[in-house]
């Protein structure tokens, strides 16, 4: 599309800005501040350069919770995306079944974070809960809070009962989007149901499922609330996620200058990913242009 | 036969969605001695006396209605500053364009983590710490850029040659974007608005952080008084259940709209 | 290759239809022969894509049953009715090269890989986009996209028929006329029926050994281009074939002599007295091109001439259209030879072999 040429539309861009800069652009210039300096009290502050970003880089625990963070959010995307597909490509196209899916789909999204590991507390429980309590019948031995290995897989089972829905909504939205004609098409060739999801909707869908690609991976590296209720980062450190160890060691030691390098290293870890995602999306745009 | 099969896995798949759900509401029915003391499908002598708990206590009541207050303030401030913005982006060329857009986007994915002692230390300088809109402009972080994004998709999906007829036919600037351009892509608003509620409503970390009692979120009235309570299920799960209310409504009236966004392939 | 017969289809896009007005299909009882080149010409919204959606499979039809070859294949689906359909806009299977594109039907039929080869590569050149054999479809330009979705409909051999919905939309001007050329080499060649569906007559009448007219979900009238211009069966047929379309007068009979305001023009023997035993309104019409437009009394020779005013002469190049009042009512002439028309007084002849009536819309036998 032709846009008109004028750099007066900063003017529109401006409230915006403003609301931004507030918000954002402020407090990360604090954390850049904090991050170079030692700082011991009010007007005892010491500029050290670039002795916490060494600090920091160096914490094995730091490794640990980034490796850890790293294959929580692979295991993520490896579930939540097919899962999702797979679940849009069941919805009907039209009607009441139609609303009633997004509605319900929607529901797990509009519940507070914290709330949803209080769900889950409650659903895991050997002695009120259903899922605790089935697992046990089946004599299983099953306790997130003293096993890691259980910690893990109830915190895949909320983070997947949680965010499937999102996926699945934004492939419905791609799958709604395509012309019949398409499915017109395949008919007349003959194609397998198969064919006309790997040579008609996988395609067609790219787009929207770059989009829940990025959502997903950016919330899922960033996640902190639901794993903090659920399991505390315990056992141990088994389910430390980096959100989780930067507020321990922002709020719980209250290491100011270590906490913001820590930030900073975060913020250009999810930055880089970020417009990695961002370029994959304008090739996908351009492609589709064409 | 095969599109039985379909609908079979499906009704599956929202089950076993709605069983976490409907196990605390199923809960929050139940007073806590029942709770701990058997397994139950469904409450046998359901109660609402955990629902009268919260009502009757406005340590309790008051989290929702500064939930809700800060809410709305964010979703307001978002959709009034995005709109112009979106107008703009798929309007306009201007010097720095992409950038502004790649740099909105860059703080929808920038950790709230990261944020939280800088907030706390900015909103403590403009004395803003326990008030609503210290929230709402926090929330702003994320909604602001999300809601520009959604709303520049809709918007360019408007043809060009509305705003050019407009003009010629004397609209000024203000008068064509309220009368003209906003009823067009009303559907949308509906869904920004959906978003912007939604991540407002589940964000606590920043929330919890910038409040201590008089705007203090639901949420987190819920955490603190479990471990003071000494864990009423009970209750617990009927304030869970009552956090969960809001959002279903608001799925309820914007399903049309979403229905139609999800139709134009957007959001 | 088949024949394809329509029996009494009719179909209603609401479940519970009403009136005759809910059905977009009213009645439809037709058989299209093994071989022919048919031509689908009407109006858009007259129910030709529904027509084309029902023989096709990928729509059920309310009521009626469609045999291929006497076989009654009403239950099955479009893969197994074995039919191709080319779409108004081009569909392509994005991530596929134009040479898979072309194999995809073939290969979903497991046909062997040599003969999908040779039938590709045959294909590939009669549309000249062996070119591009190798290169991603979704790159291509419009007409290059639309002809990949005209060569899957093309390429396998073996098919009931082939089912165009006006596949030329798409198209630049020229290209449309050498792709129409191309499909009907295809036709000759491999003797398949095929159905076009068009709103433009000469594209119609280009491809086409015989026209089926459709007007508001029935078929009016089916014919050779000849017949349809020299007897159309119903007033539409007349507006929309021809251009200008037939003129009508409003007339009364009284024998063989059609009363139109006062003037009296004969009609071939007989043809007044069959007629009016159907009622007494009844429509003349006639095609402009046999319509007589003279400067004098003296000029119209045998027949009678009528006294009218001309109100219009529309020059054309290679033939003037001449607008008529005629007692009251306006109708129109070709001219095509020299002769000087001037706005003012004029005199006019109808030959009775081309003078029609038609009665209730319909042409009286």
């Amino acid at each position: 599309m032709n846009k008109w040429e004028d750099n007066k539309a900063w003017f529109l861009i401006l409230p915006v800005f403003i609301i931004v800069a507030f918000s954002a652009v402020i407090p990360l210039m604090t954390v850049v501040n904090y991050s170079v300096q030692d700082i011991f009290g009010p007007g005892q502050r010491f500029f050290i350069g670039i002795e916490w970003f060494k600090e920091v880089l160096s914490d094995g625990r730091l490794h640990e919770a980034l490796w850890r963070q790293l294959l929580f959010s692979g295991l993520v995307l490896l579930i939540e995306m097919p899962l999702g597909i797979g679940i849009a490509l069941l919805m009907p196209k039209k009607g009441w079944g139609s609303s009633a899916c997004l509605v319900i789909l929607a529901l797990p999204l509009l519940i507070p974070w914290n709330v949803i590991g209080t769900i889950w507390i409650i659903f895991t429980r050997p002695d009120i809960g259903l899922f605790g309590a089935a697992i046990n019948t089946l004599g299983l031995p099953f306790d997130h809070t003293a096993s890691p290995f259980d910690a893990w897989v109830t915190v895949m089972l909320m983070e997947v009962w949680h965010w499937t829905p999102l996926v699945a909504l934004l492939a419905y939205a791609g799958l709604r989007a395509i012309p019949e004609v398409y499915y017109q098409a395949a008919k007349i060739d003959g194609a397998s149901s198969w064919a006309i999801f790997r040579y008609i909707q996988l395609p067609k869908m790219r787009g929207v499922l770059t989009i829940a690609l990025l959502l997903r991976f950016m919330d899922s590296f960033l996640i902190y609330a639901e794993p903090f209720v659920l399991t505390g980062g315990g056992p141990g450190n088994s389910t430390t996620f980096l959100s989780i160890y930067l507020v321990k060691v922002a709020v719980g030691q209250f290491d100011l200058g270590p906490a913001a390098a820590f930030s900073l290293i975060y913020f250009l870890i999810v930055l880089l990913f970020c417009w990695l995602f961002y370029q994959a999306l304008q090739a996908v745009g351009t492609g589709d242009k064409q | 036969m095969k599109i039985r099969k379909r609908y079979i896995l499906l009704a599956f798949y929202l089950m076993v969605l709605f069983l976490p759900i409907y196990w605390m509401l199923n809960m929050s029915l139940r007073t806590n001695a029942d709770i701990l003391g058997s397994l139950a499908m469904y409450p046998e002598h359901p109660t609402f006396e955990n629902y009268m708990k919260i009502f009757g206590d406005p340590s309790w009541y008051s989290g929702y209605i500064n939930s809700i207050i800060y809410v709305t303030m964010n979703m307001v401030i978002s959709l009034l500053t995005a709109l112009p913005a979106a107008y703009a982006f798929s309007r306009y060329r201007f010097i720095g364009d992409k950038h502004v857009f790649f740099w909105l986007l860059t703080n929808r994915m920038a950790p709230p983590a990261v944020f939280l002692l800088p907030f706390f230390q900015l909103y403590s300088t403009f004395n803003l710490i326990d008030t609503h809109i210290a929230v709402a402009l926090a929330h702003c972080l994320f909604n602001v850029p999300l809601a520009v994004w959604i709303l520049e998709g809709f918007m360019s999906g408007v043809p060009r040659e509305i705003d050019e007829t407009a003009f010629i036919d004397g609209y000024s600037f203000p008068r064509f974007f309220v009368r003209v351009f906003i009823p067009l892509i009303r559907a949308g608003i509906g869904v920004t608005a959906f978003f912007c509620f939604m991540f407002s409503w589940v964000e606590l970390l920043l929330a919890r952080t910038l409040t201590t009692t008089a705007a203090k979120p639901i949420a987190a009235t819920m955490t603190r008084t479990v471990s003071a309570t000494g864990l009423d299920w009970g209750l617990l799960a009927a304030a869970g259940i009552l956090t969960i209310v809001p959002g279903a409504l608001v799925i309820w009236f914007v399903r049309n709209h979403l229905a139609k966004g999800f139709a134009l392939g957007r959001v | 290759m088949a024949r394809i017969d329509l029996n009494e289809i009719r179909h209603s896009y609401k479940p519970s239809p009403k009136s005759d007005d809910d059905f977009a299909l009213k009645r439809v009882h037709t058989t299209w022969e093994d071989g022919g080149a048919y031509a689908l010409l009407g109006p858009s919204g007259c129910g030709k894509t529904t027509m084309l959606n029902i023989i096709s499979g990928l729509l059920k039809p309310s009521h009626g049953q469609i045999l291929y070859d006497g076989v009654d294949v009403s239950a099955m689906q479009p893969e197994e009715r074995n039919i191709a359909q080319v779409f108004q806009f081009p569909v392509l299977y994005d991530t596929m090269t134009v040479y898979d594109n072309l194999a995809f039907p073939l290969r979903n039929r497991n046909v062997p890989a040599s003969e999908v080869d040779a039938r590709v590569r045959r294909i590939a050149e009669t549309l000249e986009l062996t070119n591009d054999l190798g290169k991603r479809a979704a790159g291509l330009s419009a007409d290059a996209k639309q002809k990949i979705s005209l060569g899957r409909g093309l390429v396998r051999s073996d098919v009931a028929a082939i089912l165009f919905d006006e596949p030329l939309t798409v198209i630049d001007p020229h290209l449309k006329w050498e792709l129409r050329r191309k499909l009907k080499e295809i036709h000759k060649e491999f003797g398949l029926t095929m159905i076009y569906v068009t709103h433009d007559q000469v594209e119609a009448m280009t491809f086409a050994d015989k026209i089926v007219v459709m007007y508001e979900g029935e078929i009016v009238q089916t014919g050779t281009p000849e017949e349809l211009f020299e007897r159309p069966e119903h007033v539409f047929v007349g507006y929309f074939i021809g251009s200008p379309g037939m003129g009508f007068l409003e007339c009364t009979l009284e024998g063989d002599i059609a009363h139109v305001n006062g003037a009296a023009i004969p009609l071939e023997p007989g043809y007044g007295v069959r007629a009016s035993s159907l009622g007494s309104r009844f429509k003349l019409g006639i095609r402009p091109m046999y319509l007589g437009v003279h400067s004098s009394r003296e000029a119209c020779g045998e027949l009678p001439g009528f006294e009218a005013r001309v109100v219009g002469v529309e020059d054309q190049g290679f033939c003037r259209i001449v607008t008529v009042q005629f007692g009251g009512q306006e109708i129109k002439a070709r001219i095509n030879d020299g002769h000087p028309v001037a706005e003012g007084l004029c005199w006019l002849t109808f030959p009775p072999e081309k003078t029609k009536l038609y009665f209730n819309e319909r042409l009286v036998g």
